[in-house]
């Protein structure tokens, strides 16, 4: 078949990428080969367009046993435990198809934490829409969560946290990013890179289809609206077939027969094959014949790029098959003895009898082209003051409008499709801060949690970058954990423009600089670009997958008030920052302005001493004060057991709207018992960490000065009505 | 006292089963689906997960199991058989429990806790519950909505065969403490001899009060009581 400028076209390869690809190969590559080259050079698999920038991030500490660059990231936990965990993006298959879209996304996940030996404990995710009253919206969020659910529920490993968000920048782009937790023994992960020559190389799991086929390339271009005509591109999960899959592979993992695994994922076998040989720098050789295939009279090209799930790709060391096999078929799984690795440092192809493809590794991998792409520095806007009076408007009436917002209300009517509680080791439940689920057996806990802020990124990605990690860094401290490093999922449009290539370099690097100060590294993560749809991009999405450890759970905080008359401090200084605000965007409708800065010397003290509050057992309850400012979170930690505050905004400059919407980072709110009070005051000023004592607990409702008020009964109400009455 | 946990291929509830038995000595063994004779045992526990995926339908190949003749007989000779979610939708298709349960009536999975109202006291699984009787318990369910006919309905009234009931805090048994659907407010029903319980809520995912409860512990201490 002769090789058109059309197909190359077709396979998302540029006319300069095909010469580079003939110079690599030294002669024109046959449409097999031009199909793996559009796999594995695709900016998906490839990163082309991020490499660069992805080298900036700080990626080692003490704790860290394994950065980017394997299936998933490990992190020490003492105790010869250690946690793998990595966040994957599924946002275009989640658009065309959002059921198997977003179970795809988790079945993929999992895959990837538990190839390395461990056994996921905890799955979380991140997901994105457009406005609610977008004519897709309904169904695609019904499918997402129906779809994540279905998949979590059915393996068995609890889904504890998440955040849902709306915004119109995402009504043709959604984002569907989901994160997996794995718990492993130090001694004991596998990793990816093969060795020694002639092993034998190892089919096992679901059989090949040919749904999926080019997936990866789908995901690597903007849509168009010709979208839905891409639904073959979407794989189909089987979440059962997953789960045998699981259990099969930490079986044979109890001994030392595997040299290497991989998952078949994105590029499927093409990728999992070139990955294991060449990060051991050797060839690899497969006969195509030995393929466990679904369907009748698969071709090559399409056995080559069938993105069919639940696939892993195993290299045994040689004579352990028999007992390998006889795990699979226990387990009702495939296996299939395909190949071998060899020492010609090429991928080499056989079916039939012939040979059907032969390219050096290094052109597939090393070589693929990488970008030093064009960038502009956004364009910060100046503070905004608005037009309206906003001073004379009503707060508690501000606060129950914000209460009652889709992106403000609690999210239940999402969390309770997902069985959170299987396993017996989920401690703290969706809605918290962060997650937090027991190593199971012992006494510690991993606090985890998943954040992202779009609207700051867009008005300041510098400052959004480094907000975002903060938050993360946050959100473990106020549940008693101490942070040990994230995984981060990278959501924009396309890098070819200088505009939106500009916005990931200035993300990254706030991201870097949070990162690095608060040594908390980055050890896996993702990059999906091309979330942009006839030229309309989404905002900026970094997501930051945080995790932490709790080294005993009788230190774990929550944020729910726990008693009447204790008091309420804020940590942290309050300067009523309100432009990007929940206030402005919801009550003022003004999405203009700069986010609000970070001080990370601040975030760093503030967060050390809430910290060291919480393991000298003073703190009653712990939150941090994020979206919506002091008022919204204050509402927050009344709810869950009805108990009211009496507050009383301390005297200052600034107005009574900025300083309870206020957005100001790197605050918590914190109950006190009148007996720790003392003490807290006293630790407090001996670090300079500025507070403010604003209220004390009551009864049933929240009282602000005299003239406010409104009873928590109210307030649950609000906050519960949304979603409910959405999918009434 | 001994007991037999049931390992189907998509079991995802059998290993908390097992913590919470041993948690409360009882002595416990995994039994893979594929065998044909359970070891000695005083209690078969059909744990909850997606057992062969709910193809077809929830239950319905793992009913048809190897092991699930010998469970059979088992029951058949009085010895106490436990079924929870997924596991009480294998005893309703095996036959050892009547009705059938369907999917929830808003076609959704739903995980939370919810109240019970112990009805039934005077069995071995729940003889403790008489220090207390209304109960929280987590749900994880996409078919738990019990449904029976009129006469089967009146039956397991009429014969005291209703272990639990959905109740609100204060264990009124009403429409809106219904979570799923099921009619009379089922959660668990018995068989005519109480030797065979199957329910919808997971007792063995709140006996620790880390995970915000221990009302499952009463089971598995009426349990090793009853022996």
């Amino acid at each position: 078949m002769e090789i058109t400028p059309d197909i190359i076209n077709n396979h998302g390869i540029n006319p300069e990428e095909y010469k580079k690809i003939i110079n690599l190969v030294g002669r024109k590559p046959n449409l097999l080969e031009l199909g793996i080259f559009s796999a594995m050079w695709n900016e998906h698999c490839s990163y082309k367009s991020s490499k660069k920038y992805l080298k900036t991030l700080p990626v080692k500490n003490k704790k860290v046993i394994q950065g980017p660059g394997e299936n998933a990231g490990v992190v020490d936990i003492d105790d010869n435990d250690a946690l793998v965990f990595k966040i994957e993006s599924h946002n275009h298959p989640s658009y065309i198809e959002p059921y198997q879209g977003a179970a795809t996304g988790v079945g993929g996940i999992l895959r990837d934490v538990f190839t390395m030996g461990a056994r996921p404990i905890a799955t979380l995710n991140s997901i994105h829409f457009g406005n609610h009253d977008h004519p897709k919206t309904k169904n695609l969020l019904n499918g997402v969560v129906a779809g994540i659910g279905g998949y979590g529920n059915c393996i068995g490993i609890p889904t504890v946290g998440g955040e849902v968000k709306f915004n119109s920048s995402y009504s043709e782009n959604i984002l569907v990013n989901a994160m997996a937790i794995g718990l492993v023994k130090k001694n004991k992960i596998f990793y990816s890179k093969a060795r020694g020559i002639n092993q034998p190389v190892i089919y096992v799991g679901s059989k090949t289809g040919r749904d999926g086929i080019h997936g990866a390339s789908m995901a690597s271009a903007e849509f168009d609206n010709d979208t839905e005509s891409k639904k073959p591109t979407v794989q189909v999960g089987d979440p059962f077939t997953e789960k045998l899959l699981l259990e099969a592979c930490l079986e044979l993992m109890k001994d030392d027969s595997i040299i290497s695994i991989q998952d078949m994922g994105a590029a499927g076998l093409t990728s999992s094959s070139v990955e294991m040989a060449s990060k051991g720098d050797l060839g690899i050789e497969i006969n195509l014949d030995k393929i466990p295939c679904r369907e009748e009279k698969m071709t090559p090209y399409e056995i080559m790029l069938s993105e069919s799930q639940e696939r892993m790709l195993l290299i045994l060391k040689s004579g352990k098959e028999e007992n390998a096999k006889k795990i699979f078929n226990k387990w009702n799984l495939d296996f299939s003895v395909i190949g071998k690795t060899t020492n010609s440092k090429n991928l080499v192809l056989n079916f039939s009898g012939k040979e059907v493809a032969n390219l050096p590794l290094s052109s597939l991998s090393t070589n693929a082209p990488i970008y030093d792409r064009k960038w502009k520095k956004s364009s910060v806007s100046k503070k905004i003051i608005p037009k309206k009076n906003y001073k004379s408007l009503n707060i508690i009436d501000c606060l129950k409008k914000i209460l009652t917002t889709p992106n403000n209300s609690e999210k239940s009517w999402v969390w309770e499709q997902y069985d959170h509680t299987v396993m017996g080791d989920t401690v703290q439940k969706p809605g918290g801060d962060s997650a937090v689920v027991r190593v199971h057996g012992k006494k510690k806990g991993i606090a985890v949690t998943i954040d992202s802020s779009a609207h700051y990124c867009l008005a300041n990605p510098l400052t959004g970058g480094k907000q975002v990690v903060c938050e993360a860094w946050r959100n473990l401290i106020s549940v008693g954990a101490n942070p040990l490093a994230i995984t981060n999922c990278l959501n924009f449009g396309n890098p070819e423009k200088d505009k939106i290539m500009g916005q990931f370099v200035e993300t990254i690097e706030g991201i870097s600089q949070a990162c690095s100060y608060l040594d908390f590294p980055v050890v896996s993560g993702n990059v999906s670009f091309y979330n942009e749809t006839e030229n309309k991009a989404i905002s900026p999405t970094p997501t930051i997958g945080g995790v932490g450890l709790i080294k005993d759970l009788d230190f774990m905080m929550t944020k729910n008030l726990k008693e009447i008359g204790s008091n309420i401090f804020v940590v942290g200084k309050t300067s009523g920052h309100l432009n990007q605000s929940e206030f402005f965007r919801e009550i003022l409708k003004l999405d203009k302005g700069p986010p609000p800065e970070i001080n990370l010397f601040n975030e760093k003290n503030n967060g050390l001493i809430i910290k060291r509050l919480i393991s000298k057992k003073l703190l009653s309850s712990v939150h941090d004060v994020s979206s919506g400012g002091i008022l919204v979170t204050l509402a927050e930690m009344c709810i869950p057991k009805k108990i009211g505050v009496k507050i009383k905004a301390p005297q200052s400059k600034l107005n009574l709207h900025e300083y309870m919407f206020g957005e100001d980072q790197s605050r918590y709110l914190l109950e006190v018992s009148d007996k720790n009070k003392d003490e807290v005051i006293k630790i407090l000023k001996e670090n300079s960490i500025h507070y403010e004592i604003i209220g004390k607990t009551q009864e049933d409702s929240l009282n602000i000065d005299k003239e406010f008020k409104i009873e928590i009964s109210e307030l649950n109400k609000l906050n519960s009505y949304w979603f409910k009455n959405y999918f009434k | 006292m001994k007991s037999s946990v049931i390992v189907f291929p998509g079991s995802n509830c059998d290993r908390d089963i097992a913590v919470a038995l041993e948690k409360f000595q009882i002595k416990n063994e995994m039994v893979w689906h594929d065998e044909t004779n359970l070891p000695k045992s005083d209690l078969v526990v059909l744990p909850g997960g997606f057992a062969y995926g709910d193809y077809l339908r929830t239950g319905c190949i793992a009913s048809k199991s190897k092991i699930i003749n010998d469970v059979v007989k088992h029951a058949k000779k009085g010895a106490l058989v436990l079924g929870i979610c997924n596991g009480f939708q294998i005893l309703i298709e095996s036959g050892l429990l009547p009705g059938v349960l369907l999917r929830n009536k808003n076609l959704r999975f739903l995980s939370k806790n919810v109240f019970l109202k112990v009805v039934n006291m005077e069995n071995k699984f729940c003889l403790k519950y008489k220090k207390k009787n209304i109960i929280e318990l987590p749900i994880a369910h996409n078919e738990g909505n019990y449904f029976a006919n009129e006469d089967l309905l009146k039956n397991l009234e009429d014969k005291n065969l209703i272990a639990f009931k959905y109740c609100n805090e204060q264990g009124l048994v009403n429409k809106i403490s219904n979570p799923n659907g099921s009619s009379n407010n089922i959660a668990g029903i018995l068989n005519n001899e109480k030797n065979i319980l199957g329910m919808m809520p997971h007792p063995e995912r709140l006996i620790d009060p880390l995970l915000s409860g221990e009302d499952g512990s009463i089971m598995f201490e009426s349990l090793f009581k009853s022996h």
